[in-house]
């Protein structure tokens, strides 16, 4: 995963509340299988008009913002469906940092697990800022600092340390949770005992019980 | 003083990490035909196996066709994904419930059917509707394709604890009410991002009231909310639902759980981060109107008068909304003419639902001018409803009877609405298009859809 450090560009004001993660990718762009091509179709219902052609009116179509790699969004943007492909779609199109009044929380973990940093301001902030970054003028996001600077304004945020630090190295959580396997196994080894119920019913004879059932 | 949901976090926490955080066993884990494939690769390109493949459930539900006599290929994109989870599922050890196969179905329809889901467990699957199994009393959450194949490694995820939220609902349901307009009447009221960051627990005497399936379609729409996940306190109900099912325990061991299972309550000075509190009595059948799950009103109702928003940036937001759905604002949301009825979904296509249905469409026919799906949720609600000849009603009356699967709740089928075309569907989401680019969906019960299907356009089912 790509460390997210600072960040300088810049922002996409798109304040429309409750965008949701299909507006964000359509499923049926993700059982395409195309990772790649997932940066087309981000936001392809607001993006295009229906002969294809790019809708004027939508903020990355627009020159300055083209390319744009910090999105500055409406208050629970991501709301919806669970599919990471949301980000990746977000990505694709080139944004690393996405700033609004509050998330929807499975796009928000999703966010940290590829490197992209979501940031929680309060509407009124968020507000300020889309009127600041109209120009297209470049906004520093500085995670280590937790700060947001654009033509002079100083934003601070807040973020959990866990997930700043994440970030900060590009770590991944496989890898770290791999580790802790011998207090995970400990953990199922007294669970079997104390509620065998949980593991009984769907415990397996290896040879016995056909996968496929 | 802890509640139902601390019970079960930390009987599950396996480490703290640290400033909430903590590594938390996971018990279930769902995987479908759109999200487990990548899951399940992620963990093969790492060279691991599962760390307990008897803890993983797998089926086919997003991407196949709902169309009768469907194979696998029938949706050839679909298909694809099929095979993928049918491959890496059987290379991996995974059990599959594969089209055709009883167990198959909508994985939030099938795992509470099987018995996969028990109060207390922790259930995860990469799709945000997971939180309909809290209906059982188990803390089940939708996650993305990296915690889930981070799961399938090693059984756990790294969490941070939630905030706490409770809905409390009080009363008697009105004549044509039903669990889907209750919660369609709370997320318009307290907006569809109230539940962020929170778990919801619900609670009150209309929850205690509600059948399990009743109560998985409310859960179902905890994430239309805001929240992860949705849960309600096991009671004697549920232990009558689960026993006998195919992974539930049995004999001693059920007793046993049936023991724990009473213990899984908020005590009684449980602390909420916020509460929030509905008279059933006021809920009457409820749709929604435009592009987000708050937007519900009453049947009654109308749809926003714009002039009596101050807020400039909300009142563009619900133009745009109108706009799309192609209605003005002011007018009375009964009696918009329809071209489409979906019943099915996870959130209603269960066999209550499809009696419920069956019910007011005995007799009656769809509206000629209308398309009426009806897609059952799984096979064994199939089979069931087939047994009990629901399926004759619903031709006689001119519904197609379908396969089970997602199909028109999410488009990724191939399965979908035209362009402007109206659809009344029971399921969660009226996302802009959600249900085929361009379709306007109103969401509803399915009594309310059956009212839509025969009279062709959004009706009172009171006054059917
Ligand atoms: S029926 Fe709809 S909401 Fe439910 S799992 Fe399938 S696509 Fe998701």
């Amino acid at each position: 995963m790509q460390p997210f450090t600072v960040l300088t560009g810049p922002a996409a004001p798109m304040m429309l509340p409750n965008v949701d993660t299909d507006v964000i990718i359509r499923i049926e762009r993700l059982t395409a299988g195309d990772r790649e091509a997932l940066r087309r179709h981000a936001f392809e219902a607001l993006r295009y008009r229906p002969d294809g052609s790019d809708e004027p009116g939508f903020v990355f179509n627009q020159p300055p913002f083209r390319g744009a790699p910090i999105l500055l969004a409406g208050p629970n943007f991501g709301c919806g469906s669970s599919r990471e492909g949301a980000v990746w779609a977000l990505q694709g199109m080139g944004v690393r940092c996405v700033i609004a009044d509050g998330f929807g929380d499975i796009f928000y973990s999703n966010c940290f697990q590829n490197g992209v940093l979501p940031i929680r301001l309060p509407e009124p902030e968020v507000v300020k800022l889309a009127a600041l970054a109209k120009d297209a003028a470049p906004m520093t996001v500085d995670l280590k600092a937790q700060t947001v600077t654009l033509s002079g304004a100083v934003v601070a945020f807040d973020i959990d340390p866990l997930r700043k630090e994440g970030l900060l190295q590009g770590l991944d959580d496989v890898g770290l949770s791999l580790l802790q396997m011998d207090a995970v196994r400990d953990w199922q080894a007294r669970d079997r005992v104390a509620r065998p119920w949980v593991w009984a019913p769907v415990q397996r004879a290896p040879a016995a019980d056909p996968i496929r059932s | 003083m802890p509640s139902l949901f601390d019970k079960i976090w930390d009987a599950h926490v396996v480490r703290d990490l640290g400033d909430g955080w903590a590594l938390l066993h996971i018990d279930r884990h769902l995987l479908h035909d759109l999200s487990g494939p990548p899951a399940l690769q992620a963990v093969a390109d790492r060279g691991l196996a599962l760390a307990n493949s008897d803890l993983v459930f797998a089926t086919p539900d997003h991407a196949v066709s709902s169309a009768p006599g469907r194979t696998g290929m029938t949706f050839p994109t679909g298909g694809r994904l099929w095979s993928a989870l049918r491959d890496l599922t059987a290379s991996m050890g995974v059990r599959l419930f594969d089209l055709g196969q009883s167990g198959q179905g909508i994985v939030h329809v099938m795992a509470p059917e099987l018995g996969i889901v028990q109060p207390g467990v922790t259930l995860i699957c990469g799709d945000s509707h997971t939180c309909t199994n809290g209906a059982i009393g188990a803390l089940a959450f939708g996650v993305g394709t990296t915690e889930s194949s981070h799961a399938l490694a090693t059984s756990t995820l790294r969490m941070q604890k939630p905030r706490q939220m409770r809905i409390v609902i009080d009363g008697p349901m009105g004549q044509g009410v039903t669990a889907k307009d209750v919660i369609l009447h709370v997320i318009g009221h307290l907006g569809a991002s109230a539940g962020v960051e929170h778990a919801i627990e619900y609670a009150g005497s209309t929850i205690e009231a509600l059948e399990i399936e009743a109560r998985l379609t409310l859960c179902n729409l905890s994430v239309e909310l805001g929240a992860r996940s949705g849960v309600i306190a096991p009671d004697e109900k549920t232990a009558a639902y689960l026993e006998g099912r195919r992974f539930s325990p049995k004999g001693a061991q059920f007793d046993a759980a049936v023991e724990y299972w009473r213990t899984l309550r908020s005590d009684a000075d449980a602390v909420f981060d916020r509460e929030e509190r509905f008279d059933a009595t006021q809920i009457s059948p409820t749709v929604t109107w435009g592009t987000s799950p708050e937007h519900a009103i009453s049947i009654e109702g109308r749809t926003p008068d714009l002039s009596a928003v101050q807020d400039a940036v909300e009142r563009q937001a619900l133009q745009t909304a109108l706009d799309y759905m192609g209605l003005a604002a002011g007018t009375p949301i009964a009696g918009a003419r329809i071209d489409r009825v979906f019943i099915g979904s996870c959130a209603n296509s269960r066999l209550s639902d499809l009696r419920a249905a069956a019910a007011l469409a005995k007799g009656r026919k769809v509206a000629s001018s209308v398309t009426a799906w009806v897609v059952p949720g799984s096979q064994s609600v199939k089979q069931d409803a087939e047994a009990e000849g629901l399926d004759r009603i619903f031709l006689d009356a001119g519904f197609e009877w379908r396969e089970p699967g997602c199909s028109m709740c999410v488009a990724a089928n191939g399965e979908r609405a035209a362009p402007g075309e109206r659809v009344v569907s029971t399921s969660n989401r009226n996302f802009v298009g959600r249900q085929g680019p361009g379709a306007r969906t109103h969401l509803a019960s399915p009594a309310m859809a059956v009212a839509a299907a025969v009279t062709g356009e959004l009706f009172d089912v009171r006054k059917l």
